[in-house]
C-alpha cells in the first residue's frame, strides 16, 4: 500500500489534518449562509406584509368611526302629510332643527352653509324613520345623523386647523360653526355601521359596502354551485375512469394550462359569450359568478385530482374485492376520504375568486348603484370592484374608506383560508 | 358518474336559461359613459333614487369611447338608455348607432369641466405657463432652430429662462381617457398653433392634428393611469412633479395642491364658465329616445338631471365641480332634454 499524503487509509481519519478542518469550516460556513439567507427571505416577506397591513390600518382605521350629530326635530303634521309621507318636507324639518343652534344667523347664504354641516342623507334618514313608524308625525324626536365629509374629517383631525385659511378645505367661519355645535354637546363619533349596512353612495359619510358584500356573496355562491359539481365530476372521471391515452393526456395538460390563463381573458370571454350571445344582463352577480367559475374550475379540478390520488389504492381494491361497483367505490369510499382535500382546494379557489377584479370590470360589475341587489340578477358590485371605484373617487373621505374596504376584503380572505386550514387539519386522514 | 355529469350540465343549462329569461325585464335605468361625467351622473342617480324611491339607476364608468360603443349596440332592454361624454359624439359613432337602429338620439350639454395642471403647495415657485410652453414641454416633437425634431427639453428653464431649473415631470391620463383627448385638443393643439415655427411655416389645422397630437414618451410625461387619486398622492410626495386632471380633483385637494395658472388665469368656476381659462371642455349626455316610456322612470330621471337644483348655479352638481351653463343655454338644454329633440348627424 503506497502511502500518499492526501489519501488517509480507509476507516481511519486524520482529525488533525488541516485540509480536513478547512473543508469542515467551509461546509459549516455554507450552511450558516444558507440559513441566514432563508431567514432573511422570511424576514423580508414578513416586513412587507407588516408594511402593507400597517399602512392600511393607519389610513383605514378612521373610516370605522363616523362623526354624527344628534338633533331634536319636530315632525310637524303640516309639513308631513300622513297620507303621503314620501312627499313630506323633511329637508325643512332638518333645517329648522339645526338652525335652532344658531339663533342669530339670518342671511340665507350662511343658513345654507350651516345646513351643509349635516350630511345630505339626513333628510332621507328622517323620512325612512317616519315611513317605518308613521306615528312619529306630530311628535318631537331626537335623531342622530351623520355629518358631511369635510366636517367629519375636521372632527377626526384630518383637516389641520393650523394650515393657513386659504389652503384649508374648511374656512375659519365654517370651523367656528362646527365648534358651536361641538360645544352644544351634540357631536358624537360612534362606530360607522353605515360602512356595512349601507350600499354605495357618492357621499363618503353615507357610502357602505352592503351592495358589494351581497354582490360578492351572490357571485361566489353562483361560482361555487357551478364550479364545485362540474370540477369534481371532471376530476373523478379523469382520475378514476379515463383511459390513459393521448387524448386524456392532452386534456390534462390543457387543464393545467387553463389554471395559468390571466383572469382578464375569462372576462373577455364572458363579455362575448354570456352577455353578447346569451343576452344575460350586464353588471349582474350571476354573470360574475359564471365568469369566476370558469376561472376557479381548473383550480378545483387539480385540487380534487390530487386529493383523489392521495387515497391509497388498497382502499379501492378492498372495496372492489368485496363486490362494490366502480360507482360505489367512488361515492362510498374514495370521495368521502378525499373530501377534506377537495374542500380545501375549493375554498382556496373561491378565496382567489373573491379577490378577482379584472373579469368583473369587463362585465360591468364596477357600476355605481345606491341599493344592494335583491336577486343574483340585479346589478351589483363586488368587494374588489367597490374598492376600485372608491379608490378613484375625488372626495377625501374615500381615501380612508378605500383602506377600510381593503381591510374588510382581507378579513374575508383570511377567514376563508383559515377555514380551509381548519378543515384540512380536522378531517384529513393519513395513511 | 354519468348521473352526476348529467345533473351538472342540466344545472348549468337551467341557470343559463333563467338568466336569459330574467334579462327580458329591466326596471332600472342603465347608464354608461365618460369617467368625467360619471360623478355628476352618480349624484343625479342617487338623488333620483332617494327622492322617488324608484330602483337605483345603474351607472357605469366606461370612458367616452367605450360608452358610445355600448350605447350604439342597439335598441332594447339589454342596451343602456343614456351615455355620458366628455366630447361631442363623433360622426363614426353616430353612424354606428344608426346602423344598429339607434336613430333618435338627444344630445344634452350639462356644463363644462376645466382640466387643471396642479403642483404641490410645497413648491415655492409661482407657476404660470402659456399653452406654447406646455406644448414645448410635453409634445413628442418640437421645433429646435427651425427643425422639427424629437423633444430635447429636460428642464423647464430650457423652454423659458424665467422658469426654474427643475426637471420636467408631468403625470397625466393615458390615451384611453377622455381627459387625455381633451387635453391634447385644448392644450397641445392650441399650444402647437402658437409656435412661431407653425405660424411662419403656414401649416394648417390638419398638419397640427397630425404632428402635434403625440405626447412625448421619453420620460418627462408619465402616463399615470385612470386613477387621479394616485396622481394626487404622487404630487404630494414629489414637489417638483405636476399632474393633469379634472378640476374637481384640484378643488377637493386644494389644501395640498395649487393650480398652475395658464396664461395668468387660474381655474375656478368663473374663469372656466367664461372660457377665460383656456383648458375647459363641454360635458354631454346622450339619450336614446326610443327607450322613453319603455324604461320606467327614464323621463323623471332626465327631468332631475336638467333641473335647476342639479345643473344650475349652486346646484348639487356644481358642488362636485361642474361649471354650469349660462341661463339661456340651460333653458335650451332643458327644453331639448324634456321634449326629446333629435340631434342631427355630427360633422
Amino acid at each position: 500500500m503506497s502511502d500518499t499524503p492526501h489519501t488517509a487509509p480507509r476507516g481511519r481519519i486524520d482529525w488533525a489534518d488541516p485540509a480536513l478542518s478547512e473543508r469542515l469550516r467551509l461546509r459549516k460556513r455554507r450552511q450558516f449562509w444558507l440559513k441566514a439567507l432563508g431567514l432573511g427571505a422570511v424576514g423580508v416577506a414578513a416586513l412587507m406584509l407588516f408594511v402593507l397591513i400597517a399602512s392600511l390600518v393607519v389610513t383605514g382605521y378612521q373610516a370605522f368611526r363616523q362623526t354624527h350629530a344628534t338633533i331634536e326635530v319636530n315632525i310637524d303634521p303640516f309639513q308631513v302629510d300622513p297620507a303621503n309621507i314620501r312627499g313630506g318636507n323633511f329637508d325643512d324639518i332638518i333645517e329648522t332643527a339645526i338652525l335652532a343652534y344658531f339663533p342669530d344667523v339670518e342671511a340665507p347664504g350662511e343658513q345654507r352653509e350651516i345646513v351643509r354641516i349635516l350630511s345630505d342623507g339626513a333628510e332621507f334618514q328622517l323620512r325612512d324613520r317616519v315611513l317605518d313608524n308613521p306615528e312619529l308625525i306630530g311628535e318631537r324626536v331626537s335623531i342622530t345623523v351623520p355629518l358631511s365629509d369635510p366636517y367629519d374629517l375636521l372632527n377626526k383631525g384630518l383637516i389641520d386647523r393650523t394650515t393657513p385659511e386659504e389652503n384649508r378645505r374648511l374656512k375659519d367661519d365654517q370651523i367656528a360653526r362646527f365648534d358651536t355645535l361641538a360645544e352644544a354637546g351634540i357631536i358624537s363619533q360612534p362606530l360607522n355601521t353605515a360602512l356595512i349596512t349601507n350600499a354605495d353612495s357618492r357621499f363618503p359619510e353615507l357610502a357602505g359596502l352592503k351592495g358589494a358584500l351581497v354582490g360578492s356573496f351572490y357571485a361566489l355562491a353562483t361560482c361555487f354551485l357551478l364550479a364545485f359539481p362540474v370540477g369534481i365530476g371532471a376530476a373523478i372521471y379523469l382520475e378514476e375512469f379515463a383511459p390513459k391515452n393521448r387524448l386524456s393526456d392532452l386534456i390534462e395538460i390543457n387543464i393545467n394550462n387553463l389554471a395559468a390563463v390571466p383572469s382578464v381573458v375569462f372576462g373577455l370571454l364572458a363579455l362575448a359569450v354570456f352577455i353578447g350571445w346569451f343576452g344575460l344582463p350586464r353588471s349582474a352577480p350571476f354573470v360574475g359568478g359564471m365568469t369566476l367559475a370558469l376561472m376557479t374550475l381548473p383550480t378545483i379540478i387539480i385540487a380534487t385530482r390530487a386529493a383523489l390520488k392521495a387515497v391509497p389504492g388498497s382502499i379501492r381494491e378492498a372495496a372492489l374485492g368485496v363486490g362494490a361497483s366502480r360507482q360505489q367505490v367512488v361515492f362510498q369510499h374514495v370521495l368521502p376520504l378525499a373530501m377534506p382535500g377537495i374542500l380545501t382546494g375549493t375554498i382556496i379557489g373561491l378565496a382567489q375568486a373573491l379577490g378577482e377584479t379584472a373579469p368583473l370590470l369587463l362585465i360591468g360589475m364596477n357600476a355605481f348603484i345606491t341599493s344592494a341587489p335583491e336577486t343574483p340578477f340585479d346589478s351589483a358590485t363586488a368587494l374588489p370592484t367597490q374598492i376600485f371605484i372608491w379608490a378613484d373617487s375625488p372626495e377625501r373621505g374615500f381615501v380612508s374608506r378605500t383602506s377600510a374596504a381593503i381591510l374588510v376584503l382581507l378579513t374575508f380572505l383570511v377567514t376563508m383560508n383559515a377555514l380551509a386550514i381548519f378543515l384540512r387539519s380536522r378531517f384529513e386522514r393519513r395513511w | 358518474m354519468s348521473k352526476m355529469r348529467t345533473t351538472a350540465s342540466v344545472f348549468a343549462l337551467a341557470a343559463l336559461s333563467t338568466g336569459a329569461a330574467h334579462a327580458q325585464v329591466r326596471d332600472h335605468i342603465s347608464i354608461v359613459g365618460s369617467s368625467t361625467v360619471f360623478p355628476y351622473t352618480q349624484a343625479v342617480a342617487e338623488r333620483f333614487a332617494n327622492v322617488t324611491g324608484a330602483p337605483s339607476p345603474v351607472v357605469e364608468s366606461t370612458g367616452t369611447g367605450g360608452g358610445m360603443q355600448i350605447f350604439c349596440q342597439g335598441i332594447g332592454e339589454g342596451h343602456p338608455d343614456i351615455t355620458g361624454a366628455s366630447r361631442g359624439m363623433k360622426a363614426s359613432e353616430f353612424e354606428l348607432c344608426a346602423e344598429n337602429g339607434v336613430e333618435d338620439i338627444t344630445q344634452v350639454q350639462i356644463g363644462s369641466d376645466g382640466l387643471s395642471i396642479a403642483i404641490s403647495r410645497e413648491n415655492d415657485f409661482d407657476w404660470d405657463l402659456s399653452l406654447r410652453e406646455i406644448y414645448l414641454a410635453l409634445g413628442a416633437q418640437v421645433p429646435v432652430e427651425g427643425e422639427w425634431v424629437d423633444n430635447p427639453h429636460t428642464t423647464w428653464n430650457e423652454i423659458n429662462p424665467d422658469l426654474p431649473e427643475t426637471e420636467i415631470l408631468v403625470l397625466g391620463p393615458p390615451p384611453t381617457s377622455g381627459t387625455r383627448d381633451a387635453f391634447v385638443e385644448l392644450a397641445m393643439h392650441a399650444g402647437c398653433e402658437e409656435l412661431d415655427f407653425v405660424q411662419d411655416g403656414g401649416f394648417d389645422g390638419d398638419w397640427v392634428e397630425q404632428n402635434c397630437s403625440r405626447m412625448r414618451t421619453d420620460g418627462p410625461f408619465v402616463e399615470a393611469g385612470e386613477n387621479d387619486n394616485l396622481i394626487v398622492q404622487r404630487l404630494n410626495s414629489d414637489e417638483t412633479a405636476m399632474g393633469i386632471f379634472g378640476y374637481s380633483f384640484l378643488f377637493e385637494n386644494s389644501d395640498v395642491l395649487k393650480p398652475v395658472t395658464i396664461n395668468g388665469v387660474a381655474p375656478d368656476e368663473d374663469t372656466i364658465a367664461s372660457g377665460d381659462y383656456p383648458v375647459s371642455r363641454p360635458l354631454f349626455f346622450y339619450i336614446k329616445n326610443g327607450h322613453r316610456g319603455a324604461i320606467p322612470g327614464l323621463n323623471e330621471f332626465i327631468a332631475e338631471y336638467v333641473s335647476e337644483d342639479s345643473f344650475g348655479p349652486g346646484g348639487y352638481l356644481s358642488e362636485r365641480g361642474l361649471v354650469p351653463l349660462p341661463q339661456a343655454r340651460r333653458e335650451e338644454m332643458r327644453e331639448r332634454a324634456l321634449n326629446g329633440v333629435s340631434m342631427s348627424a355630427p360633422e
